[in-house]
């Protein structure tokens, strides 16, 4: 296949790719797009292995044969309350890729080079008369189509390209190793591996800035000439920020956590693109970079605070004493909620990471179900930031065979509180905070919560008394038309079920 | 226990403090029920079923009070009752212990509990054991009622063939309980609505109802948190202004709920004479605050009559026992509900806490003490409502002018944000060389389309967005791809596992996105 072609196809997988984003725009058409996104790729990667300059292509279709074989059987058998754990780890191999080919890049480079200078056919990084004579001459020829494609490329380079070039894979290295430690640690923490709370080490970000320092000097050496391990020196650096950036952050702010993750991982790629020169890779990489960037905006604006503040970590920023909390928590039984779904015309569920906890959200279809089939109208309320990755209680609910309909966000259910006549709160607590409006010193004031308590009453199904991940209290849980049906989501649903007719 | 519930003595009380419902939920509390032969009948509850219920009926009043270790009734006891009552039993029943300081005196002379339905403190705990509230709530309802069956016009506007009939309208003053029932009512029937209080706080829940708010521009006005929100009696200046808008208001109103009262105190006169007067005949008024003298000055308590002018004026005082089956239904409720509460184990042993507020609120004589009043409630009735700075409007012309500010600031931080990344582009342009740039500018392109392709992307698809960006994020392949062919093994090394992670990513990727776009059902 000639480089005019393989060209031809990668402006066709950039398209397919663009497609295939955009049409997830809504969830039919989205079906077809993932098909775009899957073209796409297989003319990619065809379009690469048949082009010039690639070897080994067995080698190739065995580490692909068994990548298959890793991703499919994945894929198959991961529940999807566990997707917040698989977008990170998948996060975390495109960053130790990311860093891998950085590093070959730079071996690649130094033995390109080398012989070159070896032979005084460059000097300086430019082509010397002796050289450019040198390729003309078969021997020449023979050596320079002998090479791969990205060694083509490293021979042509000249002085200043080579070092934007060392530039471009020092970036390369560093995002991708931030991206897979942090992966790992974030997969970790949604797994329930790590403890989810935030942890810093003593001195907290001077570390993390000292890091990112003591790489920027490397770069700036290795630019200058110096060899390999200051890369490797990078990889380390960078290693440990990703750790311990991630290790500070936690709990509800991890949906902005996976979204920067996969920002990252986008940039990563786009970051290799430029060292190999490849425009796909560039495309590819810059639309994934922006697609978490635009998440990762969506969820501090949702949580009504700055990307920084939350990469910085914890909650803070108070300005005086929270509102004192008054009247008290008013628990009612399977029976009595049962009552009132009966006599409720409209009702709203407003799920939380909770749900997904308790692995309620089949129960929560089934209640869904029968209330539905008693003519009333039931609906969902989703706020960005509820659960571990944006738009995650959507995907449970979908599993749980609830219809898209139904679903709806935030800003389309807000003002409907007023004429519904149930709204059921599971597992969330941040997101149904009035404080946020109503007291000014509160953590998460002017964040945009669901105005669960202007229904006429609110169910809150909790495990216990306790206050949410953020420790702030809930005034909803003590208003006058709030109900606390106590005990895990599922089994006090479970209860609820059979009670209602 | 053993629950009784005598017949009411006071002569036109059709009420009874059980049910045959409330039998069988009493016995789920352990307790057994007795009842006098009769004693629900005027309600619509015969004696076979009471004991159909799993009730003992018997025959006589001195039966039931020497059998049952509580007596609930509806009336406060009379003398002869009283007489009855022994140290170890326990009544409940309305009381008024205010206005009955007597009566109370010989209640704590005989020893026994006597717990007033009427005292149940105000909280969110105690609302369904709030006998005045469901009693409010029907006698607002039949108020509505009366004044139709003595109105002799339609609620509701309608065009007919035989001509254009105008909505009755109607004003409800006081939007207590029994005022917000009245003005359900009124509009559920059709009828033109208006509603005054003195607690402005209440306008939302009027207006909820359907009912316009008659706003009196005043400023000084009530909280009613304080009171525990009952209203407080008003300054003169006050008073001056609501009547002068009610004589403004008068002559177009067709019928007249009024429920205002002050607790403790006679009933505020707010329907004068003259407004009466300047009724249009065939009006109606009802006033439901007749047996404390009434709102408007010409009621006459127990009674139905027509002025000189043709207007009708109500001023039945026993409402709710003219529903008596609904009335009973809901009060034996109530008291089921006080009973739960004196009865933690339900075991049907009755456990008299009075450290708790609700119970120790009710209860005005116990153990040959009177305990009334009670000290107030360790938790407040009503949240006191934050004081509100209204929000002025902004004109048209203040609108059009912040709109055209926020513009300008926005075009402004747009053409800012442009030449700086105009700049930052040339500075970039005048070092690189020109392979750099022609891949530079794929990347911004591509960075600005992914930007307007993404804001495009439903919030409810953002998790198989991640799933399929991590899958075309697995691109990175092509890199493995073109190093795998170099003669350095260390690269082919590590080319291999980039192919093979970055094949895990894709395949994995683009696999579980489709699993869960496969899973969104539409109804």
């Amino acid at each position: 296949m000639s480089t005019g072609l393989v060209s031809a196809a990668y402006i066709a997988a950039a398209i397919l790719f663009i497609l295939s984003l955009g049409g997830l725009r809504n969830q039919e058409s989205a079906k077809r797009a993932i098909w775009y996104g899957i073209a796409g790729m297989a003319l990619a990667v065809v379009a690469t292995i048949f082009g010039p300059g690639v070897y080994n292509v067995l080698l190739i279709l065995l580490a692909v044969a068994v990548g298959a074989w890793a991703g499919t059987s994945v894929a198959r058998r991961v529940q999807m309350t566990e997707m917040p754990q698989l977008v990170a780890a998948l996060h975390s191999f495109v960053g130790l890729a990311a860093v891998f080919i950085g590093l070959n890049a730079e071996i690649m480079l130094q033995s390109v080079a080398g012989f070159l200078a070896g032979n005084g056919y460059k000097t300086g990084g430019e082509w010397s008369e002796a050289g450019l004579a040198w390729l003309a001459t078969p021997d020449g020829r023979a050596w320079y189509d002998g090479l791969t494609g990205f060694g083509q490329k490293l021979a042509m380079k000249d002085a200043v390209e080579i070092a934007i070039l060392k530039v471009e894979v020092a970036l390369g290295i560093f995002i991708g190793a931030v991206t897979f430690t942090g992966s790992i640690v974030a997969f970790g923490k949604l797994a329930g591996q790590i403890d989810g709370k935030p942890q810093k080490l003593p001195g907290g970000h001077v570390w993390n800035a000292g890091a990112a320092l003591l790489s920027l000097i490397l770069l700036i050496m290795f630019v200058n000439g110096a060899p390999i391990w200051t890369m490797i020196l990078v990889t380390v650096l960078a290693g440990f920020v990703g750790w311990h950036l991630i290790m500070g952050i936690g709990g509800a702010d991890m949906p902005v956590v996976v979204s920067m993750l996969n920002s990252y991982s986008g940039w990563a790629a786009a970051a290799i693109g430029f060292t190999l020169g490849n425009d796909l890779l560039i495309v590819t990489g810059a639309l994934v970079g922006s697609s978490g960037a635009i998440l990762s905006y969506i969820m501090c604006k949702a949580m009504n605070r700055s990307f920084v503040s939350v990469i910085l970590g914890g909650f803070g920023g108070t300005t005086g004493p929270a509102m004192a909390v008054e009247g008290e928590m008013v628990p009612i039984d399977a029976d009595g909620v049962a009552a009132l779904l009966e006599d409720a015309d409209s009702v709203i569920i407003v799920p939380g990471y909770g749900m997904a906890v308790a692995q309620a959200q089949a129960s929560v279809a089934e209640l869904t179900r029968k209330l539905r089939a008693e003519g009333k109208n039931v609906r969902f309320g989703i706020h960005p930031v509820a659960g571990r990755l944006p738009g995650h209680m959507n995907v449970l609910l979908a599993e749980a065979k609830v219809p898209y309909d139904i679903v709806l966000e935030m800003d389309e259910i807000n003002d409907d509180f007023p004429q519904t006549d149930v709204a059921i709160v599971i597992g969330s607590n941040d997101i149904v905070n009035p404080a946020a409006q109503d007291d000014p010193n509160s953590p998460i004031a002017g964040m945009p919560v669901l105005e669960v308590w202007k229904a006429k009453t609110v169910i809150v199904s909790k495990r216990g008394q306790g206050t949410g991940y953020s420790g702030i209290e809930n005034p909803l849980f003590y208003k006058e038309n709030t109900r606390m049906f106590y005990g895990d989501a599922k089994k006090s649903l479970d209860q609820l079920l059979p009670k209602l007719a | 226990m053993k629950i009784g519930a005598p017949k009411e003595i006071q002569p036109g009380e059709a009420r009874v403090a059980m049910t045959p419902a409330s039998v069988k939920d009493l016995a789920k509390l352990g307790h057994d029920s007795v009842v006098e032969s009769g004693a629900g009948l005027a309600a619509g509850f015969t004696d076979d079923a009471y004991r159909a219920a799993g009730a003992t009926v018997v025959d006589a009043a001195a039966g039931l009070w020497s059998q049952a270790d509580v007596i609930a009734k509806v009336r406060p006891p009379t003398d002869e009752e009283l007489d009855r009552l022994t140290a170890d039993k326990t009544l409940i029943s309305f009381f008024y212990p205010a206005q009955n300081g007597e009566l109370l005196e010989r209640a704590k002379a005989t020893g026994a509990t006597v717990v007033a339905m009427d005292m149940v403190p105000r909280i969110s705990r105690a609302q369904k054991m709030d006998a005045l509230s469901s009693m409010a709530n029907i006698a607002g309802y039949r108020a509505v009622i009366e004044a139709g069956s003595n109105f002799g016009r339609f609620f509701t506007g309608q065009v007919t063939a035989a001509g254009k009939v105008p909505p009755a309208k109607v004003l409800v003053i006081g939007a207590g309980v029994a005022g917000l029932a009245a003005i359900g009512t009124a509009t559920s029937l059709g009828a033109v609505t208006l509603a005054f209080d003195v607690r402005p706080e209440v306008a939302e829940q009027i207006e909820s109802m359907g009912a316009e708010f008659v706003y009196l521009d005043f400023e000084d006005t009530q909280d009613s948190s304080s009171t525990g929100g009952y209203a407080a009696p008003s300054s003169p200046e006050f008073r001056e202004k609501q009547l002068a808008k009610f004589r403004e208001l008068a002559p177009d109103i067709d019928i007249v709920i009024a429920t205002a009262l002050i607790p403790g105190r006679d009933a505020p006169v707010l329907w004068t004479r003259d407004m009466v007067e300047a009724m249009k005949p065939g009006s109606v008024i009802v006033d439901l605050a007749a047996e404390r003298g009434g709102n408007c000055e010409l009621t006459q308590p127990d009674e139905k009559f027509v002025t000189e002018n043709g207007v009708t004026i109500v001023g039945y005082t026993d409402f709710p026992s003219r529903m008596a089956a609904q009335a009973s239904t809901l009060y034996a409720t109530n008291i089921r509900h006080m009973l739960t509460d004196l009865t933690p184990g339900k075991d049907g042993v009755l456990k008299h806490d009075m450290e708790d507020d609700v119970i120790r609120g009710a209860t005005v004589a116990h153990k040959g003490d009177v305990t009334w009043p009670p000290p107030k409630p360790k938790t407040q009735a009503i949240a006191a409502a934050p004081r509100k700075t209204a929000v002025k409007e902004p004109t048209p012309e203040e609108r059009r002018a912040n709109e055209l500010a926020a513009f300008k600031a926005q075009t402004r931080s747009q053409v800012t944000l442009l030449a700086v990344g105009a700049a930052l582009m040339l500075i970039v342009g005048a070092v690189a060389p020109e392979s750099f740039m022609q891949h530079f500018i794929v990347f911004a392109l591509a960075c600005f389309v992914g930007f307007q392709v993404i804001w495009g992307v439903a919030h409810s698809l953002h998790t198989p967005l991640m799933a399929v960006t991590n899958a075309i994020s697995g691109i990175v392949i092509l890199g493995a791809l073109l190093q795998i062919g170099s003669s350095n093994l260390l690269v082919v090394f590590l080319s291999v596992i980039g192919v093979l992670i970055a094949t895990i990513n894709i395949v994995g990727g683009f696999l579980v996105t489709r699993r869960m776009l496969a899973m969104f059902q539409k109804s």
